[in-house]
């Protein structure tokens, strides 16, 4: 992928971000006869990859993995670099392999009197944890839409996990941007919607009492400006239904918004109510005859496996409930027309209430307040996550209002963090002039980029300082 | 049933008791004995049984009963409404006793024997004060209120009230402005057409009354209505309320707990009305009955005295009877079975047959004995109430609640700033039974919710913040307790991560007692140790309590730095710190926290030593062993 054409030395040089070389997840139990290695494969992109270039490829990692098992039994190898690629390894489940490779950012430098241009590859842009996290995170997709690979096993054998993962990955593997991949993509975390007590006491109740009017309904998630303020899911599973609403669903539903095509104010002829909701799965419109009551499922762990629940999302406004609903039930008009005229007056009315109380916010804490900084902040605990780094996140692209340089540190101190438990701070210049401060203290990571050329060691501390007694100073963080 | 207030003999007639009737009569009322709302008291007075010999008569100022017998000769008895009242003494028979009555605090008796003279029998002399000339019909005067009412003018519909002041020595009379009833046929040509009978005065709310029971005529309205007045020391009197019957017949009014009690004869059946009630069906100010109607709780007259026979059981008494007679407030008086009653209002029975449980809050907060009912219509709609149900009812009680409280919130700011001129002594908020606390919630409504099988955890946890969200709406502090209790049930079931949103967002508000309860989870929720620690941050007076939290964990370092970080360090206790530190068994850890300690005593006391008092010999001892003599400051490298 072309990203940037920049001029150096008079020559015009070509960069070539990090790209999705292969793709594939396979079972070295199955077809372990002699000629049968394409049994081990269970999905490989590109497809139309030669088979025995498949096998190979496979039979590599297999051989990758078994060897330096020799080393840790328990800890099998999770990466490898090579002066091109970058290979990742993940077994989520027991003897199931997922394995991406991905192509090192380059540049591609022309050569005179026609000569092939010279290659350059950049080996060490390429952050395992990020792309590590990537893996990890499209199994965590697959699985919230189809359940473990072990389920589909034991429900269809494995023609009917091939079917699957062919026809998830088809679609999935489309979306990823590893050009845009970052320290965010390691914390997978949530980001959550500031609101005062009152009104989060509102869409509790409001919360209770659909559940209780609507008794199908087993969990609710709130989420206001694709941000989460309610979940009825337990942490791991709202991490990544939030990670496929604000990425997947959301932007391909704002787009339409944002042009103005649709203005989805109905007048609702019964009690005679405006509301703005609508459904943005299931039907598009509960009027017309020929409308479909089918809504995406998804799985969710409980205490003894896993359930599999309808996913339906509703939206007035900027505010969006997610209500869950057994799998075993089946959704009907009724049902459907019920919840919308229940939900769509409550939720319009209180989005309204969250938009008025957020303008309220706003306006005491004042724009001299809106920091100069720009942070990423983590909590583990909570998966909270914060940045004034990242730009809003669209269907396509998540945008960074920094050099990737300055991120690629950014990975680089997450490393150097994760490595110890104890708190702990680092501060680097960066060749740019730009100060990058990561700080540790017990569950949370804080990312500071400061742009103070002429700053020293003790001013970018006390900046810092100042940072967190304005911005953080309801949590406990240790200076 | 009459209504009458002639100076008369309260009736005498004796009926036969229809037995079989009245069996019948008893059998039905039991089958539906919960949806009895009003009852006769449980204490009636009791006084001799009006007969030929025996003529008795009710004082409404002093609510007293006069038995004479033999116009006085064999004596008079006179009861008042408690026990102690009772009088007891004989006078000349001199002719028919018309009225007699006491004074207040029973000084002066006074009998009436023609229709025009009274008699004094100690021979005082009676002074006029004042004299008004108007052309009165009748007349009625309302003891509570000290107001005297005169029906005027050939149809008796303008009434003139007149206010009585009376004051050691001395008294007023002031006229009041009159006012007009509307009668529902005007005749022609004009003659008497307002009954006294068809009037009370009352007293609701606070408020004065002139209820005015206006009967159906063929004309206008099909059925009967009670007609009030507002009545005004200062003012106009205006018709205020109308409060509708649905039926025709005779009726009787009373006031029980500023609710008009409706008798009515012939379906011995009574209605009651709030009028602070409102009807959202109906136009402003017009009153449908709160509940349908139902007769009186049967009521047994108990034998009393050495004749009671064990097996007989006690008679039933005649509810609604021809030959009762009904005064003002909520006096129900037989003069032939010789019982004076107070009606009462039962409140229980309300509960079920109010459906709509917002208007049943309204109506049973403003009763007096409302406490009891009220938690247990909270219990109930916990139980199989609907959330939004049970939102309205805790809205219903916090607005009460919050009242109370602003009340109080001021009397103790008005009593703090000290008398002011001008302006009278603050008056200390009367709590009444409608103030339902969070303990009173707690106690009785919530807490044994939480325990109740059958019940989801789900419903619980909602039912409980809903509670919270009611208090914060209405700006009141939650108590801890209730915090605790909302923990409690989410880590019963294991609702941790629910546990975790609702801190996050602070709807549990943070305290010191909330943190320590925090911190205890730990073990089973690893999360809560943050919590805490930002909970205490956030109070900003638990220093103390973070340095402790953290040594617990082993963080000296960050304990040390914290409390740096907040300008603690000087006050320390050093040893503390160099316990910890020596328990992490970190050598290094140990040296550093023991030299930053000998800095801080080389800064503030200009020597490096620790001081006796701060024990740390032990440490100081440690330290050379491990590190030598020479690690130490030196005092002289000042």
């Amino acid at each position: 992928v072309l990203t940037a054409a920049r001029m150096a030395s008079g020559m015009q040089e070509k960069q070539y971000t990090p790209s999705l070389l292969n793709f594939f997840v396979y079972n070295p139990t199955f077809g372990q006869k002699e000629g049968e290695e394409e049994k081990k494969i269970l999905f490989y992109h590109p497809s139309d990859v030669e088979k025995n270039e498949k096998i190979r490829n496979v039979g590599l990692c297999e051989a990758i993995v078994q060897f330096t098992r020799t080393f840790c039994p328990t800890k099998p190898a999770k990466s490898l670099h090579t002066q091109k690629n970058r290979q990742f390894f993940f077994e989520p489940e027991d003897n199931f392999w997922i394995v991406m490779v991905v192509r090192n950012p380059m540049i591609e430098k022309p050569n005179k009197d026609g000569k092939p241009p010279t290659v350059e590859y950049q080996e060490e842009e390429i952050i395992d944890t990020v792309y590590g996290a990537v893996v990890k995170q499209c199994y965590s997709m697959y699985k919230l839409f189809n359940g473990t690979f072990g389920r589909q096993m034991e429900a269809g054998g494995v023609e009917l996990l091939i079917q699957k993962l062919e026809k998830f990955f088809y679609r999935y593997l489309q979306t990823l941007h590893l050009q845009s991949c970052d320290l965010l993509d390691v914390f997978g975390g949530i980001s959550f919607f500031p609101l005062d007590k009152m009104t989060y006491l509102k869409i509790q109740s409001f919360v209770n009492r659909v559940e209780e009017s609507l008794s199908l309904i087993k969990y609710t998630a709130f989420l206001y400006n694709d941000q989460l303020i309610w979940s009825g899911l337990e942490q791991d599973d709202m991490r990544i239904l939030y990670k496929y609403l604000t990425t997947s669903l959301f932007p391909r539903h704002s787009e339409p918004e944002l042009a103005g095509r649709d203005s989805p104010l109905r007048p609702e002829v019964a009690g005679n109510l405006l509301h703005y909701g609508r459904f943005l799965t299931g039907p598009t419109n509960l009027k017309d005859p020929e409308a479909k009551f089918r809504f995406p499922k998804i799985f969710v762990s409980t205490e003894d496996g896993y359930e599999e629940l309808h996913l339906i999302v509703y939206k007035a406004m900027s505010a969006a409930a997610c209500f869950m609903i057994s799998a075993s039930v089946e959704l009907t008009r009724d049902f459907c027309e019920q919840l919308d005229g229940l939900v769509g007056p409550q939720l319009t009315l209180l989005a309204s209430d969250i938009c008025e109380q957020f303008t309220v916010n706003r306006r005491i804490s004042g724009p001299e307040k809106e920091p100069q900084f720009k942070f990423i902040y983590f909590n583990h605990m909570n998966l909270a996550e914060k940045s004034t780094i990242h730009m809003r996140k669209t269907a396509s692209v998540c945008l960074t209002s920094v050099h990737p340089d300055l991120m690629k540190i950014l990975g680089d101190i997450n490393c150097d963090f994760a490595r110890v438990d104890e708190d702990e701070e680092i501060i680097v210049k960066a060749m740019t002039d730009y100060w990058v401060v990561g700080k540790k203290s017990d569950q949370r990571e804080l990312y500071v980029i400061l742009n103070q050329k002429n700053a020293n060691l003790i001013e970018v501390n006390e900046e810092v300082k100042r940072l967190c007694a304005t911005q953080f100073n309801n949590i406990f963080f240790l200076d | 049933m009459s209504e009458d207030r002639e100076e008369r003999p309260l009736d005498r007639e004796e009926r036969p008791p229809d037995r079989e009737e009245h069996y019948l009569d008893r059998e039905e009322h039991y089958l539906d004995r919960e949806e009895h709302y009003l009852e006769l008291c449980e204490n009636p007075v009791q006084f001799e049984n009006a007969s030929s010999v025996n003529n008795v008569f009710f004082d409404e100022a002093n609510k007293q009963v006069f038995a004479v017998r033999s116009g006085g000769a064999t004596g008079v008895v006179v009861k008042g409404p408690d026990d102690k009242s009772s009088v007891a003494f004989r006078m000349d028979d001199r002719g028919e006793v018309k009225c007699i009555k006491f004074s207040i605090g029973n000084k002066i008796l006074a009998v009436q024997r023609t229709l025009k003279s009274v008699v004094l029998p100690d021979k005082r002399s009676l002074k006029q004060l004042k004299s008004q000339s108007i052309n009165v019909n009748w007349y009625q005067f309302c003891p509570e209120t000290a107001v005297l009412l005169l029906s005027t003018t050939v149809q008796g519909n303008v009434l003139q009230p007149f206010a009585f002041k009376v004051r050691a020595g001395s008294g007023t009379m002031s006229k009041m402005s009159k006012f007009e009833i509307e009668l529902p046929v005007v005749p022609k040509p004009a003659k008497l057409s307002l009954s006294e009978r068809d009037i009370a005065m009352a007293t609701i709310y606070g408020q004065m009354f002139v209820m005015y029971l206006k009967h159906h005529s063929r004309t206008n309205s099909p059925t009967a209505e009670v007609v009030l007045y507002h009545l005004p020391r200062e003012g106009v009197c205006k018709k205020t309320h109308v409060l509708k019957l649905n039926t025709t017949g005779k009726f009787a009014l009373n006031i029980v707990d500023n609710l008009v009690v409706v008798h009515h004869q012939s379906s011995q059946t009574s209605l009651i009305f709030d009028i602070k009630l409102k009807e959202p069906d109906c136009a402003v100010n017009t009153h449908q009955p709160v509940l349908p109607a139902r007769s009186i709780h049967p009521y047994r007259i108990p034998l009393a005295g050495p004749a009671v026979v064990p097996s007989q059981p006690p008679i039933p008494c005649q509810l609604y009877s021809s030959s009762w007679s009904v005064f003002q407030p909520d006096i129900i008086i037989s003069a032939s079975e010789g019982y004076l009653w107070y009606l009462q209002v039962k409140l229980p029975p309300t509960v079920n047959l109010l459906q709509d449980k917002g208007k049943l809050m309204d109506f049973l907060l403003r009763r007096r004995e409302c406490k009891m009912v009220i938690l247990s219509v909270c219990s109930q709609s916990g139980e199989k109430g609907r959330l939004p149900i049970v939102a309205t009812v805790f809205d219903k009680l916090n607005q009460v609640y919050k009242e109370y409280l602003e009340a109080e919130q001021s009397y103790t700011a008005a009593v703090e700033s000290g008398p002011s001129r001008g302006s009278a002594a603050p008056k200390r908020p009367v709590r009444t039974q409608a103030v339902v606390d969070q303990s009173d919630m707690y106690t009785h409504v919530l807490s044994p919710f939480t325990e109740r099988k059958g019940v989801s955890h789900k419903f619980i946890i909602a039912v409980l913040m809903e509670y919270i969200r009611s208090l914060n709406q209405f700006q009141i502090t939650v108590q801890h307790f209730l915090y605790e209790l909302v923990i409690k049930t989410l880590v019963q079931h294991g609702r941790f991560y629910m546990l975790h949103q609702f801190l996050q967002y602070h709807v549990l508000s943070d305290s010191k007692p909330l943190a320590c309860l925090l911190l205890s989870l730990e073990s089973t929720y690893a999360p809560a140790h943050q919590l805490s620690l930002d909970m205490l941050k956030r109070l900003s007076t638990a220093n103390d309590e973070i340095v402790e939290v953290l040594l617990s964990k082993q963080q000296v370092l960050g304990a040390l730095r914290f409390i740096r970080s907040v300008g603690g360090h000087d006050n320390v206790s050093s040893r503390k710190f160099l316990d910890a530190a020596r328990q992490t068994g970190d050598q290094m850890l140990f040296y550093t926290v023991f030299r930053s300690f000998q800095q801080r005593n080389q800064r503030l006391r200009g020597s490096p030593g620790f001081n006796p008092g701060e024990h740390c010999e032990e440490h100081v001892v440690h330290f050379k062993q491990l590190f030598g003599d020479q690690a130490l400051i030196k005092p002289s490298t000042v």
